[in-house]
């Protein structure tokens, strides 16, 4: 088995008394892409910035492709970044920006700039080379950055939030072109989102980050149908959170007791007894009667579906349901039946 | 760069300075070199002279066998660097030129004296300071950059020797007598009655000289702030537009000498000038000699530095948000209560900051008490006749340098404490539409009958500073035109090749040379401090930050004595050479750079440094490829100020300069003192015409370089190119 791509061993990032990166460890296979999603400062960027050596770790051990580069500053690794803000020197023609990295490394000019051609040509930017970048639009920038990284030829590429800056339109096509990009070279990728959206879309692994520790890592469809815990739930796509007693569970069928209910749903394997219980808004199907009894609060047409808040003795539950499903007036007593629940731990 | 490599070059450097250059000062040429007065130390040492400086070369040596075996072991290298430094320097404070000037030396060096240190010893220390930095670098200090190090403890080191040390100078001057260290003749000089006596207010005699220098800076601070208030208020607020007139007399004090406008006030209202006939002429008013003294410094101040207040108060004004007032006004009030209660609270702090510019600039000003004064001292001018005057007692300069220093800083900590205070955030990420309201009327035209008159008499001032060069005495009325002065002073004569034979050409020459050698040097040190500043973190970062600006405080007057009091004798021997006045500008303007390239590297994002240090950009390729070229306006400013400054300035080098190196602000004065005015308002004149030129001209190029930097964001924000690919 080759080397992770990347290794972290109790990696501890203090800033005075706050520790932005705690203890964390993990190791990243070469080939994938990795995403570090977590809300604003859980750590997620300066675990990019550790990676990168834009900061040093305060403990701990880092390696890329096995190789310890703990005390490396950034420009003796062998990675490249795409910045939020992209970077581009601003002074440089489009060229000049992508050669830069070449020529700084010591590659003569006329190599320099020919590889730097050759990689703008691969991403489409041909013709643009003698531009600056202020005249390029905001997903032509983002691409002359990303040629600026990859022509460094780095064992591993690393985003910083790199839609932000682009309209919403936008954003679909550059995530779609980056996991394209990432998957044809099969580059090691860490990218760095708030958007669990943006995560679910392009990864292969996702690390989820919570005040400076690892909530959650795995692939995006174990994350979602398998969170670990509320914090996890609620943050990749939104859950209903809700105390319930698993009565038996066994072959991925459970009975529970729900808000005084007894209802039935699938789940997976679970010990009998008390639990917190997360359901996806999406697995709540409302009908006349049957399942957990409740009372519609609020409703309102979204055009593809209809959302829903039910007042129940569990609580109040977010439902979205089809716009093909039958309707319910606010006020209407219905009933929740649960399709797929899932288990939290602690 | 690592750390290796910088040892490496750094022992080279030790290494040359050991066996080429002259180790010692040289009075008379290089002519005897490789023997004698130009001997390197290499020499000295083979032939047994000044055996005592066998340590440095046996140092020296120590460090080298590990860097041949390309290892840069940090512990060796650091004590090899601070050994050769500290060696060196003990030696020479220890031996002086008249002999042992350290008892505790005398046992083991008789009585060998030696004289100050020369390029050799520059060379090897620079080396040395080179081997700390590898050093430290190598110990993983400053994030292991050798190149960081080096610059951090190299210019550490240069203010530690030409700023701080100075003053330490002056304290020990001061407490000291006849030789030995006397703390009561300190205390007797702090409190001494020329400069704390109350005389003025009892009887007709004179007051101490520190009561009137405050007098005289509260004075200037007040009126000065009023006036500039009235200019900033009718230019940003009247509709008048003045900007491009008012912008105008803001340059001027820039680019004049001081004392030039003295100069003129001495024309218009000296015993027999311009004013002073007519009056008595006309009126039967009797000549006096007023302006001499308080009321004449007070007016030339005043000329000089409102100009200053008025560009501070201008963009305090402009900083006002139009929705602030609009608000008020919306609630009700009219204009003159929206400007008692509004306007005018949020610029109290401008204010302040104009009066303690306005004050300290007072504090220091040197020439205009100097030419106008008479009987009327104030501290600085008291200092230099201290020191030139026919009672030389560098005791009495010290302890008056430490008193005028004491005020000033006293000005600069009540500015910080006041203005850390009261900063109300005017300026909002957001834009703030809304048109500024414009001023009451009745003030408006309080403004102008303030302003006009003003702006009408700094145009006559500066008018005939012009006009008194072309005509025959000015001074005494006699205008005849005529071209002597501007002979006596440049005269060129074409005798087997050009011959500048006009008395003025030596210290033109000279002041240019220095100027032209200074700036450079402040600009790429003051850009070089402020990246480190701005973007380094290493421990003492603050205390860099402290030394670097600490100069902005000091008087120049104070910067004179010290220099003359701290480099006057081996081993750092520098008075009478131009070297000495190009540190001193240096590290004078210095301040002014760091600020200005602080200011700059705000507005460059970090993320360029990171993006270029993630491509295996090290500090100097993505300092010398990416923040220098960004950094453009700002260098080229800094280069614009300290040429000009070092071309105007005379409070500090009036004490440093010499016969083969004289200046034209000093010559200027000299020719006042001697009652050549004329002659003195010809030179200024032509100063004034090349700092004009040199500021136009910079800042067409400043102008260029903005544009270049500014229309690619202004591009960016308002106009993206659609997305052709």
């Amino acid at each position: 088995m080759p080397d992770p791509a990347i290794r972290f061993e109790r990696v501890t990032k203090a800033f005075g008394p706050v520790r932005a990166v705690d203890a964390v460890s993990f190791d990243l296979p070469q080939g994938a892409l990795v995403t570090l999603l977590g809300p604003s400062g859980c750590g997620k960027t300066t675990t990019l910035r550790l990676i990168a050596g834009l900061e040093l770790p305060s403990e701990g051990r880092i390696e890329i492709e096995g190789r310890d580069v703990s005390r490396l500053a950034a420009a003796e690794r062998r990675i490249a970044m795409v910045f939020q803000s992209y970077a581009l020197f601003p002074h440089m023609t489009v060229l000049e920006n992508v050669a830069y990295g070449l020529s700084v490394n010591g590659a003569r000019r006329a190599a320099a700039e020919a590889e730097a051609r050759a990689m703008l040509a691969s991403l489409g930017l041909e013709g643009f080379e003698a531009r600056l970048p202020a005249e390029l639009s905001g997903g032509q920038q983002q691409r002359v950055a990303v040629a600026r990284a990859l022509v460094l030829r780095p064992q591993v590429l690393l985003f910083d939030e790199p839609l932000s800056n682009l309209d919403a339109r936008l954003r679909r096509r550059v995530r779609e072109d980056i996991r394209d990009l990432q998957r044809k070279l099969g580059l090691s990728v860490v990218y760095v989102t708030h958007d669990q959206q943006e995560a679910l879309a392009v990864s292969d692994l996702v690390v989820v980050m919570r005040d400076g520790r690892i909530a959650q890592m795995g692939t995006p469809t174990e994350l979602y149908e398998d969170p670990a815990d509320a914090f996890v739930a609620d943050f990749m796509g939104e859950a209903n959170v809700i105390a319930g007693e698993v009565l038996a569970a066994d072959g991925g069928r459970a009975r529970l007791r729900v808000g005084g209910a007894e209802v039935e749903a699938a789940m997976r394997a679970h010990p009998v007894g008390p639990a917190t219980l997360a359901v996806r808004p999406e697995a709540v199907t409302l009908v006349d009667a049957g399942g957990v009894p409740g009372r519609v609060a609020r409703a309102a047409f979204l055009g593809q579906t209809r959302e829903y808040e039910v007042e129940t003795d569990a609580g109040m539950l977010f439902v979205i349901a089809p716009a093909s499903a039958p309707a319910f007036a606010e006020g209407a007593a219905v009933g929740c039946r649960l399709e797929r629940v899932i288990p939290l731990r602690g | 760069m690592g750390a290796l490599s910088l040892a490496r070059i750094a022992l080279a450097c030790a290494a040359f300075g050991l066996l080429i250059p002259p180790w010692y000062g040289l009075e008379s040429g290089f002519a005897s070199w490789p023997g004698g007065e130009a001997a390197p130390l290499a020499v000295l040492l083979a032939g047994g002279a000044a055996w005592w400086l066998w340590p440095v070369p046996l140092i020296l040596l120590a460090s080298a066998p590990s860097l041949l075996a390309h290892r840069a072991e940090g512990r060796l290298l650091i004590a090899c660097g601070a050994g050769v430094i500290a060696w060196v320097f003990l030696q020479g404070w220890a031996i002086g030129l008249p002999g042992t000037v350290w008892s505790i030396a005398a046992p083991f060096v008789g009585d060998a004296s030696q004289p100050a240190l020369g390029w050799g010893a520059t060379f090897l220390l620079t080396g040395a300071v080179g081997l700390l930095s590898a050093g430290l670098a190598a110990q993983g200090r400053f994030n292991g950059d050798a190149f960081v190090s080096f610059l951090v403890v190299g210019s550490a080191a240069l203010l530690i020797a030409f700023v701080f040390a100075p003053l330490l100078t002056i304290l020990s001057a001061a407490a000291v007598e006849d030789g030995r260290i006397a703390p009561e003749a300190m205390l007797a000089r702090l409190t001494a009655h020329e400069a704390w006596s109350l005389a003025c207010v009892t009887s007709s005699l004179g007051c101490g000289v520190v009561w009137n220098t405050l007098a005289l800076a509260t004075l200037t601070g007040v009126l000065s702030t009023l006036l500039g208030l009235a200019f900033a208020l009718l230019s940003a607020r009247a509709n008048l537009h003045l900007g491009g007139a008012f912008r105008a007399l803001a340059i001027l004090p820039l680019i004049t000498p001081p004392f030039v406008v003295s100069l003129s006030l001495i024309v218009l209202f000296g015993r027999t000038g311009m004013v002073t006939e007519a009056l008595s002429a006309l009126f039967g008013i009797p000549r006096s000699r007023w302006i001499y003294g308080l009321p004449g410094v007070l007016l030339a101040q005043l000329l000089a530095f409102t100009p200053i207040a008025y560009l501070l108060l201008e963009g305090a004004v402009r900083q006002i948000a139009p929705s602030l007032e609009e608000a008020a006004s919306t609630m009700g009030a009219r204009r003159f209560t929206v400007f008692r209660t509004v306007t005018w609270p949020l610029l109290r702090p401008g204010l302040a900051a104009a009066f303690l510019l306005g004050f300290v600039e007072s504090l220091s000003d040197f020439g205009n008490p100097l030419v106008l004064g008479g009987d009327f001292d104030v501290l600085a001018t008291r200092i230099f006749f201290a020191i030139a005057g026919a009672r030389h007692d560098p005791g009495r300069a010290a302890a008056l340098a430490l008193l005028l220093l004491g005020l000033t800083f006293g000005a600069f900590a009540l500015q910080t404490a006041w203005l850390g205070k009261r900063r109300y955030v005017t300026v909002t990420g957001k834009g703030d539409a809304g048109v500024p309201s414009p001023l009451p009327r009745g003030l408006a035209i309080a403004c102008g009958a303030v302003a006009f008159p003003w702006m009408a008499f700094t145009a006559i001032v500066y008018a005939i500073i012009m006009l008194g060069a072309f005509v025959h005495d000015i001074g005494r009325s006699d205008m005849t035109f005529t071209w002597r002065h501007y002979i006596t002073a440049f005269e060129v004569e074409w005798f087997q090749g050009l011959v500048f034979r006009g008395a003025a050409w030596d210290s033109l020459f000279t002041t240019i040379e220095v100027a032209a050698i200074s700036a450079p040097l402040t600009a790429g040190l003051g850009i070089l401090l402020a990246w480190l500043l701005a973007r380094q973190a290493f421990p003492g970062r603050r205390t860099l930050e402290f030394l670097a600006m600490l100069s902005f405080a000091i008087p120049g007057t104070v910067v004179g004595v010290s220099y003359i009091m701290a480099f006057n004798v081996p081993p750092l021997e520098l008075t009478g050479t131009s070297l000495i006045l190009i540190i001193c500008f240096v590290f004078r303007n210095l301040p002014v750079g760091v600020r200005g390239g602080i200011a700059a590297l705000a507005q460059i994002d970090r993320s360029l440094d990171e993006a270029s240090a993630t491509m295996g950009g090290g500090a100097v390729a993505t300092l010398r490829r990416v923040i220098l070229p960004l950094m453009r306006p700002a260098i080229i400013a800094a280069l614009a100020y300290s040429f000009v400054h070092a071309m105007t300035a005379v409070s500090a080098v009036i004490f440093l300069v010499s016969a083969r190196h004289n200046l034209a602000t000093v010559y200027i004065v000299g020719r006042v003192e001697a009652g050549e005015i004329a002659l003195a308002i010809a030179y200024s004149s032509v100063l004034i015409l090349i700092m004009l030129a040199v500021v136009l001209g910079i800042d067409k190029l400043v102008g260029r370089a903005q544009i270049g930097r500014r229309a690619p964001a202004g591009a960016m924000q308002t106009a993206p190119v659609p997305v052709t690919a």
